[in-house]
């Protein structure tokens, strides 16, 4: 352990530990941009600077370690001075449009300006003027706003591994950037929005839908139907005052409906047919030998970071397409037919965690009805948003239930939401399915902690070798170690952002800690509410969802069979790593 | 030691000082001008009269006198003729080689006595210097053997033979030798620390990213005698247990690239690299890395990066490189000249160096003189002596009856020192305490000619330029302090804007995350301290006392369009308008606006401005 005197207080910490962490065990918040414990700590944004005595210059806080007897003060009018000095530096080559900005009241430099009280800029000069990147269906990226902490390309290096942001140029107007300052669609970017959640200004933010979402609401001609994503429920709720993972289902329910949505289903509904197909389809390659392991396809990122990182497996995707996809050709087909309203009428809203999925529903393929299956997304962000501009306070509503029949879900689809949900999902019918036999404990607890990363199930006479990668990067080792032999899969979930879809690139972000544990943490705990939800259900195993059965029998046929192929089936494609031209021409 | 050295089997000395031979100056700045062309003359001329085999023609590395290149040495008398030309080439030969005549006219003369100057020895520029670190540079070729004959390698046969690494690292400690790039931290307390580092490999790196403008030391070592920077990177190697080093040379050196390869393959060749380097067990080699030009590549943690393979961005220290460097591994960072003064610390001994130099910097320092001095070129002196005695004594002081204005040491991150400063010692704490530094030893000579605030600008506007762009501090301060100085440079700047400078000047100083940031406003503040009068005259007065900032000159000379065919001088009733090389410039201290000039120029060439126009603008 280590002493040391922070402001005249003493104090005692772990040798390693940095000044800025000491000071915190003092109740000290040292302010900080750059800064995100355990993923960034490039001491280049300088707000966290401290004197240490007996030292020349001051010092970032952030990477300083302690020293047995160091003397630091966090706050002498020098170190308070040069702070503010500082941010007014960066606020200098900053776009002062902080009401017409995304991050308005949630920006961490807006809340740093307030809280050294800058009223003035005592220097001024040039600014930054770079293009904005709107190409991409999924994110926006405004360099104006870029403080170049890079905590952005922190997290797509260490998490996702898709390396896409990089310094470019230098001095003055370098700028963290996908190579050449391009535009992200020519970039590696597997478009999660993970850099959005954790960029502390309005530099990076999801495309706007809610524009088109709220014209469609407004369209006598169209019948507009809700899909609403798993996580959804579990984490709208904390930006109305909840705690974090509350669930708010019925509230969300009935919040959906005030907004004028004709019909609010369940994407759930979409996960349990996705547990159907996919446990078919895995069944087909167990008596086919493969190809083995089997990834889940649900994350639209993922799926494309394997086709353009890894384009050699493809065909291990399962080729099933993701709930979102498989509610859209279903409410454009099976429903359209049910209500007997022509489907070229029928609007199709999925409302989800991500940021991805924009894109997603814009690929070619994905028009399985005749017509593209889903019309918007959005992001739990934009949905929020939303229900502000509505007047609509989730806490004052009460609680209602979906519209049948695509509303009723089991518990299995529920817990799509969370990471290891689609393995666990797959796996409560593929056991029944495998072994004939009634699961008598439905929680695999063994995928769910979050130090899990493989487990063996036994289902009949199966073995099972599954695993769950925690990431894009987690998925990347997990398949340079498949590629050279040395790991052997059946199944595999992976998804590309922390946490799975609660901690999604479209959730809310969380900017009250500057410690990435912390902020994975938060992302899990949204989790909870998932869990608590399938507990409480009646039916949690997808093939025993009643609906679903139905519809098998009055609708699809088989799992698998020819209806169900051509509605929920795709193949994937290699893709190149940079794309020559944009991976998709977008529609005005 | 000995007996190893025989043993090794090198032909040694392929020339000896005694026999018959022809030097040439092979510097960039001799190559810039010729060098190669007469060199081919001269050995055309030599085949021509038979004597290609009695005469060796060699090529040496830069000897120092710059403005005297092509520069030819005789030996054995050690004539030195400058200036020649591929014509010089058959006098030389037919009449000083064969005709055993003294060239008159080819040799330098004094500038005041008009005394001819045949060696080196009769020529101040060399007499007041002490030349350890050159001591092989223009004066032996660039070879293996040529080194080895004036004493190379012998250093590290004895350090194998006789020393354990451990009293290696007590000579350099005893010694007192203190890095030479910028920093001036004791190199042997480096070692030291790395030796003690824990890591199951270590690194040593010769830092050769010179990036200020106008420097050329550790370029001209490099080139000049490659293998004593080799030398005493193993002997580096040897003393911190390091197995790999690693020369990290910026792409614009390329001589000094292809020298050091090639100095790099004789070492290995003569088993001085390599596995079980003269059969005593060590093992050590040699790779180099070539930079790609970013002047932050000098700062440790940049280079470290840049050696790895990535963008070339500075990293929070601690932990400090000797700690944890290349790839985590601790590592060493020396400057090429502070490693080109190991072979002769080790082989003559700690106490030998110790007793060079003043009390805290011990040894001589090499500085590359620019600007306004008769002689620009490559010095070495002992610390501690005068600026005065560089500038007057050695460089010939300041041409055209000029007035001295201001030295700048320590390129963009030293400071200015002005008239008062002459007798200041050169050493690292002197220099310090007003505000400068000796950094890797770039010195520039300004006269009165110089806009002190011009030049603060111009190192503001490198620093701006050549910051990495990480730290916000540097980032925007480098750039928000120039558009300061702009602003006063063009005549727009008000009083408030000198405490605008200053209180910048302090926060990136501070605040900044690596040394380029932290000692980026050196410039500006030196001059502001010693030069203040002059900002004054641009803000208050709206006037540029040296006639440089165009926007504050009221009658100038457009450079791009003026022929220099003079007729300005001659209408110009005041005498204002001065020649200087090839341009003609305007002196506002002397112009009365009669606007005579303007009328008569041809070309147009010269615009002028009402102080009215000025002061709204």
């Amino acid at each position: 352990m280590i002493n040391l005197t922070i402001d005249n207080q003493q104090v005692q910490v772990e040798e390693g530990a940095s000044v800025l962490e000491a000071a915190r065990e003092l109740g000290i918040d040292i302010p900080s941009l750059c800064y995100l414990k355990d993923l960034n700590a490039p001491a280049s944004c300088r707000v966290c600077i401290v004197q240490v005595e007996g030292r020349p210059t001051m010092d970032a806080s952030c990477v300083l370690p302690v020293e047995e007897g160091m003397v630091v003060y966090t706050n002498t009018p020098g170190v308070l001075a040069a702070r503010k000095q500082i941010i007014e530096l960066l606020l200098s080559d900053h776009p002062f449009e902080c009401l017409t900005c995304e991050r308005n009241l949630n920006c961490e430099l807006q809340r740093l300006a307030k809280r050294y009280g800058i009223r003035d800029l005592h220097i001024e000069g040039e600014r930054n003027h770079f293009l904005v990147d709107d190409l991409s269906p999924s994110v926006v990226r405004e360099p104006d706003k870029c403080i170049r902490c890079r905590r952005c390309a922190a997290v797509c290096e260490s998490f996702i591994s898709a390396n896409v942001y990089r310094m470019v140029d230098r001095s003055f107007q370098s700028i963290v950037a996908p190579a050449y300052n391009g535009s992200l669609m020519e970039s590696s970017c597997i478009l999660c929005g993970q850099c959005i959640t954790v960029c502390p200004t309005g530099a990076l933010r999801e495309k706007d839908s809610t524009a088109r979402v709220w014209e469609a609401l407004a369209n006598p001609d169209l019948h507009v139907v809700v899909q609403t994503a798993p996580s959804i429920r579990s984490t709208i709720s904390e930006e109305f005052g909840y705690p974090v993972g509350t669930p708010v289902e019925g509230q969300m329910v009935a919040a959906l409906r005030r907004l004028g949505f004709d019909r609010v289903f369940d994407d759930c509904f979409g996960a349990d047919i996705c547990v159907m197909e996919e446990a078919t389809e895995f069944i087909e390659r167990l008596k086919n030998g493969g190809p083995f392991p089997q990834f889940t396809s649900c994350c639209p990122s993922w799926v494309l970071f394997c086709e353009k990182f890894y384009p050699q497996m493809v065909n291990n995707l399962s080729e099933v397409k993701s709930p979102q996809q498989i509610f859209g050709a279903l409410a454009k087909t099976y429903y359209a037919q049910l209500a007997g309203i022509d489907p070229a009428k029928i609007f199709v809203v999925s409302i989800m965690p991500c940021v991805s999925k924009k894109y997603e529903l814009l690929r070619p393929e994905m028009k399985a009805s005749g017509f593209q299956d889903v019309d918007a997304e959005l992001s739990t962000r934009e949905f929020v948003q939303m229900l502000h501009q509505a007047g609509l306070d989730i806490k004052k509503l009460p609680e209602e239930e979906f519209d049948s029949p695509m509303g009723s879900a089991s518990g299995a689809g529920i817990i799509f939401g969370s990471i290891g949900g689609v393995l666990e999902a797959a796996l409560r019918t593929a056991y029944e399915w495998l072994s004939g036999e009634q699961l008598k404990r439905i929680e695999f607890d063994e995928v769910r902690s979050q130090e899990f990363k493989e487990a063996v199930i036994h289902a009949g006479e199966h073995e099972l070798r599954v695993a769950v990668a925690r990431g894009t990067g987690a998925a990347k080792m997990l398949l340079d170690q498949v590629l050279e032999g040395k790991k052997e899969y059946h199944l595999v979930e992976v998804m590309a952002c922390p946490g799975g879809c609660v901690g999604g690139g479209g959730q809310p972000i969380y900017t009250e800690t500057n410690d990435w544990n912390e902020q994975i943490n938060h992302r899990v705990k949204r989790a909870q509410g998932i869990y608590e939800l399938d507990r409480n259900k009646e039916c949690r195993k997808s093939h025993e969802n009643p609906v679903i059965v139905k519809l098998y029998e009055e609708y699809l046929g088989r799992p698998g069979g020819p209806r169900a192929h051509k509605l929920f089936h795709t193949r994937h494609v290699s893709r190149k790593l940079y794309a020559e031209k944009p991976l998709l021409v977008q529609k005005k | 030691m000995n007996k190893i050295m025989e043993d090794l089997d090198v032909t040694v000395a392929k020339i000896k000082p005694e026999e018959r031979h022809i030097l040439l100056c092979g510097g960039v700045p001799c190559l810039s001008v010729g060098c190669q062309k007469v060199k081919e003359a001269i050995s055309r001329e030599l085949s021509e009269h038979n004597l290609a085999e009695k005469v060796q023609v060699l090529e040496a590395g830069c000897i120092g006198n710059c403005k005297l290149g092509p520069t030819v040495i005789v030996y054995p008398e050690g004539i030195i003729y400058r200036r020649i030309s591929e014509e010089n080439a058959r006098e030389i030969i037919e009449e000083h080689i064969i005709g055993g005549k003294l060239l008159e006219h080819l040799l330098h003369k004094d500038e005041k006595t008009e005394q001819a100057q045949h060696r080196r020895e009769d020529m101040p520029f060399y007499s007041k210097q002490k030349r350890l670190v050159l001591r092989n540079c223009g004066v032996i070729s660039t070879d293996i053997d040529s080194y080895m004959s004036n004493q190379g390698y012998a250093a590290l046969a004895k350090a194998l033979t006789e020393l354990k690494p451990e009293n290696v690292i007590e000579e350099v400690i005893r010694s007192g030798l203190r890095g030479r790039g910028g920093g001036g931290f004791p190199t042997g307390r480096k070692w030291q620390a790395a030796k003690d580092a824990e890591g199951s490999k270590k690194y040593i790196i010769c830092n050769g990213d010179e990036g200020d403008p106008g420097a050329f030391m550790d370029r001209s070592i490099m080139e000049g005698d490659p293998h004593s920077v080799l030398e005493g990177l193993i002997l580096a190697g040897y003393a911190v247990g390091a197995e790999q080093g690693f020369i990290y040379v910026r792409a614009e050196y390329p001589l000094a690239v292809r020298r050091l390869e090639a100095a790099i393959a004789e070492a290995r060749k003569a088993c001085f690299l390599g596995k079980n380097i003269l059969k005593k067990g060590f093992n050590f080699d040699v790779e180099i890395r070539v930079g790609a030009g970013a002047f932050v590549c000098g700062e440790e943690t940049a280079l470290i990066s840049s050696v790895e393979g990535t963008r070339g961005d500075p990293n929070p220290r601690p932990p400090f490189p000797v700690h944890k460097g290349v790839w985590g591994y601790p590592t060493v960072i020396n400057n090429v000249e502070t490693l080109a003064n190991i072979p002769p610390i080790v082989l003559n001994g700690g106490d030998w160096f110790n007793a060079i130099g003043t009390e805290n910097s011990k040894g001589t320092k090499v500085f590359a003189l620019a600007g306004k001095v008769r002689h620009a070129g490559l010095i070495e002196v002992s610390m501690g002596t005068t600026l005065r005695e560089v500038i007057f004594d050695i460089a010939g002081g300041v041409p055209n009856d000029k007035e001295f204005k201001a030295a700048q040491t320590g390129g963009p991150s030293g400071g200015c020192l002005s008239a008062e400063h002459l007798d200041l010692p050169l050493d690292y704490e002197s220099l310090r305490a007003v505000g400068s530094i000796i950094g890797s030893g770039g010195l520039i000579v300004m006269d009165e000619d110089t806009c002190m605030v011009d030049v603060a600008r111009y190192f503001s506007g490198f620093n701006r330029e050549e910051s990495c762009g990480k730290c916000t501090s540097c980032r925007i301060g480098t750039k928000r302090m120039l558009e300061v100085l702009e602003k006063i440079t063009s005549g727009n700047g008000d009083e408030e804007d000198l405490e605008k400078l200053e209180s910048l000047a302090k926060l990136i100083i501070s605040s900044s995350l690596c040394g380029l940031g932290r000692s980026a406003p050196n410039p500006v503040l030196s001059t502001l301290k010693h030069f203040r009068e002059e900002y004054m005259a641009h803000i208050k007065e709206k006037r540029c006392p040296a006639g440089v900032c165009p926007e504050l000159t009221r009658h100038f000379i457009l450079e791009d369009k003026c022929r220099s065919c003079g007729l300005c001088t001659k209408v110009c009733a005041e005498g204002a308008i001065i020649k200087e090389g090839k341009n003609y410039r305007i002196n506002p201290d002397k112009c009365v606006d009669c606007t005579r000039c303007v009328q008569e120029c041809p070309f147009k060439a010269i615009k002028g401005r009402k102080r009215k126009e000025l002061a709204r603008a």
